[in-house]
């Protein structure tokens, strides 16, 4: 449909910099440019480094993109950008750019959430999202259980991990077991040849008086590393794949059985999975399971919308400009707190939609780094 | 002609329009954790300031710091966004050749600007338009012997007493004088430079140690 947003989306929050073209529910254009290998070496995402390489990326990939989707930027109905959560420094690249392309090309300007873009991006895959749909987001930043009416202004967080993101922990282990960074694609491969049911690694926060959708992945890590140790300390050969394969059952048992309890207990018959935890094979299958079982229908984006893209940010920003939300203000700033309850970020005197008539803008500092320990560390 | 420069390598949220001739407007703000806000709305109202629309732009001047990264790059990203988007060329310009233009001093000085970390962003300069040092970052006491006897121009300098005694206006830089130094250039013939970073220090950035151990002893 010719009138349909076209939005163009930019993502900077962590190591990928990321543009997507989108026309409504329709993908056109998914570039992206990672500094991944950059941070290897580090076994983990260095902040610096990411600002630096969003910077020298941002114009070549806008220019990548327009071409990919064959469209002029005058064309465009809108310019989003993820506004937060995510590293302040690599975010006000992101937010730095995005402005300026909006206010020089006329265009208005949609400070997004990230969390709630991982979400929206099903609708590239999956046609419409169903409202409600529960998401569980897992990711080496976050692990979350949301609750979608309107993702546009309503997004409600069901739980979350108390420590470790889920894939923090997949890059822990990977780091102890020396099989390099992102920790991810790797345990997933080696998990393949392995026996999940070899080694009983604890399963978080799953017992009877324990909160029911929040989750906890440092006890894991914890008990994973010392069983590998142990064996280290007695001279024996660590069986890689059946500690893959352990660990790797114990993460996706919790996320999946918590997701599904969660949509059994709030009347919801859809789920959707994001993040880039969500290319996990083992979770994806787990999940069909389950959901299969539980009369829930299953929604996984394919991979690369599952992780971090611009896409995924053009996708909630087409979706803004749809239902008529507020545009963001050239003042727009870098929020790497931006609370997940809010989809977008407003010009202030603008309420953020019908239901909640409240404007309000949270307080808290703009560009402080604390976020980023819990986030990405 | 019109350039529209800009530079946020210090403390300075500062946006300048220039004819070829003449700076027609100019604004400066001071807020050294705001330049990611600040910025586009000092363009906007600089350019309803004078009457001028953004298309009227035919090149854009940024100061390449060297500067605090974050605020820096805010410079550099709208700059280089400005240039995609009104497919008009970007220029670089150090931002201490910005603050040493604005000094009009006529002998040898320095110019400073606060690296933090107790350090600062530093050159040497014949006059107000010659450089004679790289752009570098160093503790003003391991400088001193280098600066000594040196009128010093900028924040960095107002600092360290000890370091530089002699300071001048100005504290921070505008992009008024980046302007005016970009348009004498441009008119001279000469290349300015690329519009890229001077981070001179490389990211900070900790290879973690082989993993921790976690079994109790
Ligand atoms: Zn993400």
């Amino acid at each position: 449909m010719a009138d349909e947003p076209l939005v163009l989306g930019i993502e900077t929050s962590c190591d990928e910099t990321g543009v997507g073209i989108v026309r409504g529910t329709t993908l056109l254009a998914d570039a992206i440019a990672s500094s991944v290998d950059e941070h290897a070496r580090f076994g983990g995402v260095v902040p610096e480094v990411a600002s630096r390489a969003h910077l020298e990326a941002m114009v070549p990939t806008i220019d990548r993109a327009l071409k990919e989707a064959g469209v002029s930027a005058k064309d465009l109905d809108g310019i989003a950008v993820t506004a937060g959560p995510g590293l302040a420094g690599a975010l006000l690249v992101g937010v730095s750019a995005a402005k300026t392309y909006a206010y020089a090309l006329g265009k208005p300007l949609y400070g997004v959430n990230h969390l709630a873009s991982h979400i929206c991006v099903d609708q590239l895959e999956h046609g419409p999202l169903p409202e409600p749909t529960m998401a569980l987001l897992v990711s080496g930043g976050h692990s979350s259980l949301l609750l979608s009416s309107d993702i546009t202004s309503d997004v409600r967080p069901m739980g979350a991990t108390i420590d470790d993101a889920a894939g923090e922990a997949f890059d822990k282990i990977a780091r102890v077991l020396n099989l390099g960074f992102p920790g991810g694609p790797v345990i997933d491969r080696y998990a393949r040849e392995g026996d999940p049911g070899a080694i009983a690694f604890p399963r978080g926060l799953t017992g009877p008086r324990d909160p029911a959708y929040d989750f906890s992945f440092s006890g894991l890590k914890t008990a994973v590393a010392r069983w590998i140790e142990a064996k280290r300390a007695a001279g024996e050969e660590v069986p890689v794949r059946d500690v893959a394969a352990s660990f790797q059952e114990a993460v996706v048992d919790v996320l999946t059985r918590k997701a599904v309890r969660a949509c059994k207990d709030e009347g919801v018959d859809h789920l959707m999975i994001g993040g880039g935890v969500a290319a996990n094979s083992r979770l994806r299958a787990l999940a069909q399971e389950r959901c299969e079982k539980g009369g829930i229908r299953l929604r996984v984006p394919r991979p690369k919308l599952c992780t971090d893209n611009g896409a995924m940010v053009a996708a909630l920003g087409a979706e803004m400009v749809a239902r008529g939300r507020a545009a963001s203000g050239w003042d727009l700033s870098a929020d790497s707190s931006l609370p997940v309850t809010d989809p977008h970020v407003p010009a202030p005197g603008h309420s953020r939609d019908h239901a909640h008539d409240n404007g309000r803008a949270h307080d808290h500092d703009h560009v402080h780094e604390a976020a980023k320990d819990n986030l990405y560390s | 002609m019109l350039l529209l420069a800009l530079d946020t390598a210090t403390p300075a949220v500062t946006v300048a329009l220039h004819d070829g001739t003449d700076v027609i407007a100019s604004s400066s703000q001071v807020d050294s954790r705001r330049h990611g806000e600040l910025l586009l709305p000092a363009v906007d109202r600089l350019l309803a300031e004078a009457g001028r629309a953004l298309d009227a732009v035919t090149a854009i001047v940024v100061g390449v710091g060297p500067g605090p990264y974050t605020g820096l790059r805010v410079g550099l990203m709208t700059a280089d966004t400005f240039g995609l988007a009104l497919g008009v060329p970007v220029h670089g310009l150090c931002t201490l050749d910005g603050l040493a233009y604005a000094s009009d001093l006529e002998g040898p000085f320095v110019v400073a600007t606060d690296a933090r970390r107790k350090e600062v962003y530093w050159a040497r300069y014949d006059d107000s338009r010659t450089r004679v040092t790289e752009p570098a970052v160093d503790r003003p006491a391991d400088i001193a012997d280098r600066v000594a006897g040196l009128p010093a121009v900028g924040a960095g300098a107002l600092l360290y007493p000890d370091t530089f005694p002699h300071v001048h206006e100005p504290e921070h830089v505008s992009a008024a004088a980046l302007a005016s130094l970009a348009a004498e250039r441009l008119a001279a013939g000469a290349d300015l430079p690329a519009p890229r970073p001077l981070y001179l220090r490389r990211p900070d950035a900790q290879v973690p140690k082989n993993y921790k151990v976690v079994t109790p002893k």
